[in-house]
């Protein structure tokens, strides 16, 4: 039997920090200088240009130690992290569980407390480790050259599709090709990134098999083509087994070809994107080996690329000196786009993932792969079960390492829609989960992922509250509508003000001044 | 193998789930759909697996040891990434599960973080008297770059941003190629240090979109003709974008008190760890005006009433602004940068209030100057050649003493001291300058010991 928890998350009430604390407290008290300091630095505010002194101070609040760590406690018992729930449902997110082991090493002052212009002698230690994760990535990419430079996923498509502009510039063609494809259903910045750079966007939506449309890519392509942008399989885990043809296709038109596996935790050494023809990939450090996600970041993106783009890619890359024996940073690349992100990557995010590797080997990767499309497939037999739920798309098929339902059905039957069911399943002690990117071109959409790292009895128990959610939404629809009841927050907000303009504030005193005024 | 992060290797149980699906193999399910000729047919080649934690422990910590860190000897690096004091509450609540381990969950299962997110961004408008500042981006490059095509984007047909010759080379770097489908960087003169005035005034042409400043610069000088340089600018229809040390905000007036547009740089400095450059994050900020706010390409958290009066929830905001709202017809992209950093900010500015952050820029400046003033009994160096004052840092050039600053720090190593960032890369122009930087970890002993280390090294031993 599956586990059903009477679950009730931590309700603090916490005020606004703006309304804790008296005037004059103290959190921490600071170095004063020393007296020999004094006697020649003098009233430093000789030292600063007429005119800069500061007039007003800022209005941050005054709090005493305790109460401010306790307010942020606080905060954090009304935050759902991976490391206390079964965090199933933010697909594509890849929420496995990230080894205590590895928080060691990266807190670790070897790590936290080096500056990124020391010395290269005296940074021997993570200069080699560096090194040697970049080796790993090219066999477990079959690429020939990786940089560890991006900040995270998104950065490494801006860089990789940087690469594709300067391999076209390079050939006298960067004007002429200024076309990028990519597919409704990769990542965001699969289209943003490239915007940004300033391609226009062909975007291709997926045929009955669930896989972006074949014939659209043929009528596409041509000369001003620059390149394509794909992931597979994509947040639907339908596998595109045609993939190698879109590749040859693009490579025909003079194009490059780009491979979005940020999320590779259901490939590990099953297949490579060299193998299916790329000439670059890139992968989220943070997701499939292993780092905690930090509310956002920090992340971090590799790019793995052919012989071809390294000359071009982001500086500097860790190399080593047969001669002298030792590790040195690589910024000698002439043809280089430049600098993406400053210094040479997010070095605790990459301290973890060498462990991560280190820790499972190439065997025990490929077990996490097999794992991990065990469980999806395993979470899908027992969701299959759930009344108004269904898997759209390539029936028969089998899904990889997530999936993307529907509760389009359930919706039509009793008016209850994937947001409610979202904010429900808060109720059940579990993560909010991932629905879609937008545009939500799968109606009611979520998109589970069940990680290697959770057991059958995880994702049993997981099941079963979609189950009972779904039994609601049947029998008493007003439960799920009014959800939550048992997180910290016990109402709905009112989202015009996340939407209007005029009532939007992204600070307290913003937020102060607009309701002033509207009292007015 | 039965693997401590695979509970589902466990045979028994695997077979459980497979007979369930209705497999005989997990292969079975992949081969279904990954054809043979893209499946690797071989094990990946690998370091075999350190399978027990104590020696993959053991092992990682081996290798870390080779690494010698600024707790080990005096730093006097700075240039972009500083070293400063951490408390204790900062590391606490940056280790806390519930936010380290947390991702995008929103309004309803991550009330708390939203909360923390909400309250940086609120304390962070106070240091620097905006009302409006975004979610952390990568890095202070990042924030930098988009400030720039938000200005392209509010000055359309305008295709030049004007900086000083002594920017940031890193950020200079990264703005230059991601500005260009917009427009493009232009260099103004900086011979004392300073913008040359005259210069700019040549410069500034109806095509200049926006003036970019550092402040203080990236050689540590304010630049004190700030308020003229944006004035000027705002004359001839351009926007001003400023990027300050948050930490001198303590003392110094921010930047959109004498006229910035738009503020932007990095929150490293709020209590959060150097991590060899993996602890940066960008942030902008402006005025609350509908025209600027459409334009900021990342996320904001807005504040949003209940049902219940007087209580609050919070979740992302105008996100059509952003790709992840409209792909590739929003601003520009973006995705996971640096949140954690936000909540380890927020606290640090919490556990500072205005007198902290006045005190420590008090302890940075004194100490500075007072650097200034002993490394300047040295004979063959030159210290702060162009007489400016400074926040935290300055140039030191050792061309009279006929040494190239890679051989000073050299020497500097063996008396357990990392030297200022080598310049003559970057600047050639200044020599063999190297960029020195104080603060609260370069306490009167270590930096007497530093000037008794410069001096035997260009004195002669």
């Amino acid at each position: 039997m599956a586990r059903i928890r009477d679950f009730h998350q931590a309700r603090w009430d916490e005020p606004i920090i703006f309304d804790i604390g008296r005037k004059g407290e103290r959190g921490i008290l600071v170095e004063r200088p020393k007296k020999e300091v004094m006697e020649i630095a003098g009233d430093t505010s000789r030292h600063i240009p007429e005119g800069f002194l500061r007039k007003t101070p800022p209005a941050l609040p005054e709090i005493s130690q305790m109460q401010v760590l306790r307010h942020y406690l606080r905060l954090s018992q009304e935050t759902i992290g991976t490391d206390l729930n079964i965090d199933i449902g933010l697909g594509t997110c890849t929420m496995k569980y990230s080894p205590k082991n590895h928080e060691t090493f990266a807190n670790s002052p070897k790590v936290a407390e080096l500056h990124p212009y020391q010395d290269e002698s005296t940074v021997q230690g993570i200069l080699e480790l560096m090194y040697h994760l970049q080796e790993y990535l090219k066999e477990i990419s079959g690429m020939d050259e990786v940089c560890l430079n991006a900040g995270g996923g998104s950065q490494a498509i801006f860089s990789n599709t940087s690469l594709i502009r300067a391999y076209h510039e390079a050939r006298g063609e960067g004007a002429k090709r200024n076309e990028i494809i990519t597919t409704i259903l990769s990542h965001p910045a699969n289209a943003g990134a490239p915007s940004t750079l300033g391609y226009k966007l062909i975007t291709l939506y997926p045929d009955e098999s669930g896989c972006p449309d074949l014939e659209a890519l043929k009528a596409c392509v041509g000369e001003h083509t620059a390149g394509l942008l794909i992931t597979n399989p994509e947040d639907t885990g339908i596998y595109n087994e045609r993939i190698k043809e879109y590749v040859k296709i693009v490579h025909e038109a003079g194009g490059l070809c780009i491979y979005d596996q940020a999320n590779l935790n259901g490939l590990f050494g099953l297949t490579r994107a060299r193998e299916a023809g790329f000439d670059a990939c890139h992968y989220n450090l943070h997701k499939s080996f292993s780092s905690p996600h930090g509310s956002q970041g920090p992340g971090a993106g590799v790019q793995c690329v052919t012989r071809d783009l390294a000359k071009y890619l982001p500086v500097p890359i860790a190399a080593y000196d047969e001669e002298t024996r030792t590790y040195y940073l690589d910024g000698g690349f002439p043809e280089s786009i430049g600098k993406i992100r400053k210094y040479q990557g997010v070095t605790p995010v990459i301290v973890r993932a060498y462990a991560y590797i280190r820790s499972l080997g190439g065997e025990g990767l490929k077990q996490v792969a097999e794992l991990a499309i065990l469980n999806n497939n395993y979470l899908l037999k027992k969701l299959e079960s759930v009344k108004g739920i269904s898997l759209p798309w390539a029936k028969g098929k089998k899904r990889l390492e997530q999936a993307r339902l529907s509760w389009e059905k359930l919706t039509e039957e009793t008016g209850v829609n994937t947001d409610d069911i979202d904010r429900r399943i808060v109720d059940y002690g579990f993560q909010s989960y991932f629905a879609s990117h937008h545009p939500m071109i799968i109606p009611e959409p979520f998109t589970p992922e069940a990680c290697e790292t959770y057991s059958k009895q995880d994702i049993d128990e997981y099941a079963k509250a979609f189950e009972m959610i779904s039994e609601e939404a049947y029998q008493d629809p007003e439960i799920v509508k009014r959800a939550p009841h048992k997180a910290a927050l016990k109402t709905q907000i009112n989202q015009d003000m996340l939407i209007k303009p005029e009532l939007f504030a992204c600070t307290w005193r913003a937020y102060q001044k607009k309701k002033s005024k509207r009292n007015d | 193998m039965i693997h401590p992060y695979m509970p589902n290797s466990v045979d028994t149980v695997k077979k459980e789930m497979m007979d369930e699906i209705g497999v005989k193999s997990i292969s079975d399910i992949y081969e279904s759909v990954i054809p043979k000729e893209l499946r690797l047919d071989r094990p990946l080649k690998l370091p075999e697996p350190i399978l027990s934690e104590q020696e993959l422990k053991k092992h990682v910590e081996t290798l870390l040891e080779k690494n010698i860190s600024c707790a080990d000897y005096s730093n006097f690096l700075g240039a972009g990434c500083y070293q400063r004091y951490v408390p204790a509450i900062c590391d606490e609540i940056a280790g806390r599960a519930e936010f380290l381990t947390a991702y995008c969950g929103d309004t309803y299962s991550d009330h708390g973080k939203m909360q923390a997110i909400f309250e940086y961004a609120s304390m962070m408008a106070e240091l620097l008297d905006t009302d409006v500042v975004s979610y952390t981006m990568f890095d202070a490059g990042q924030a930098v770059s988009s400030s720039m095509r938000m200005a392209f984007r509010l000055r359309k047909n305008r295709k030049t941003i004007l900086v000083p010759h002594t920017m940031n080379p890193e950020i200079y770097s990264q703005a230059t190629h991601y500005c260009k489908s917009d427009g493009r960087l232009v260099k103004v003169k900086a011979e004392s240090g300073l913008m040359d005035m005259k210069d700019y005034a040549r410069k500034l042409t109806d095509d200049v979109a926006a003036v970019f400043i550092e402040n203080p610069t990236f050689l540590g000088a304010f630049e004190k003709n700030a308020k003229e340089i944006i004035d000027l600018a705002h004359k001839k229809g351009a926007l001003a974008i400023v990027m300050p040390s948050v930490t001198s905000l303590g003392i110094i007036e921010p930047p959109a008190n004498y006229g910035a547009d738009i503020t932007c740089g990095d929150i490293q400095e709020l209590g959060i760890h150097m991590n060899y450059g993996g602890g940066l994050g960008g942030f902008i900020a402006t005025a609350m005006d509908d025209e600027l706010v459409e334009e900021y390409p990342t996320y904001l958290y807005g504040i949003a009433e209940t049902e219940e009066e007087g209580k609050f929830g919070w979740g992302r905001a105008l996100n059509h602004r952003c790709s992840h709202g409209s792909r590739e017809n929003a601003k520009e992209y973006f995705g996971t940068e640096a949140g954690l950093w936000t909540i380890v900010a927020g606290t640090y500015l919490a556990l500072m209030g205005p007198q902290g952050m006045k005190e420590t820029a008090e302890l940075i400046q004194s100490r500075a100057v007072y650097a200034e003033a002993m490394l300047k009994k040295i004979g063959g160096i030159e210290v702060n050649a162009w007489k400016n004052q400074y926040f935290q840092e300055f140039t030191v050039c050792f061309d009279k003493a006929k040494m190239t600053v890679k051989e000073v720090n050299q020497k500097l190593l063996e008396y357990g001291i990392f030297g200022g960032k080598d310049l003559s890369g970057w600047f050639p122009e200044y020599g063999q300058s190297a960029l020195y930087c104080f603060g609260e970890m370069t306490d009167q002993k270590r930096i007497d010991q530093l000037c008794m280390a410069l001096k035997n090294i260009v004195e002669g031993e």
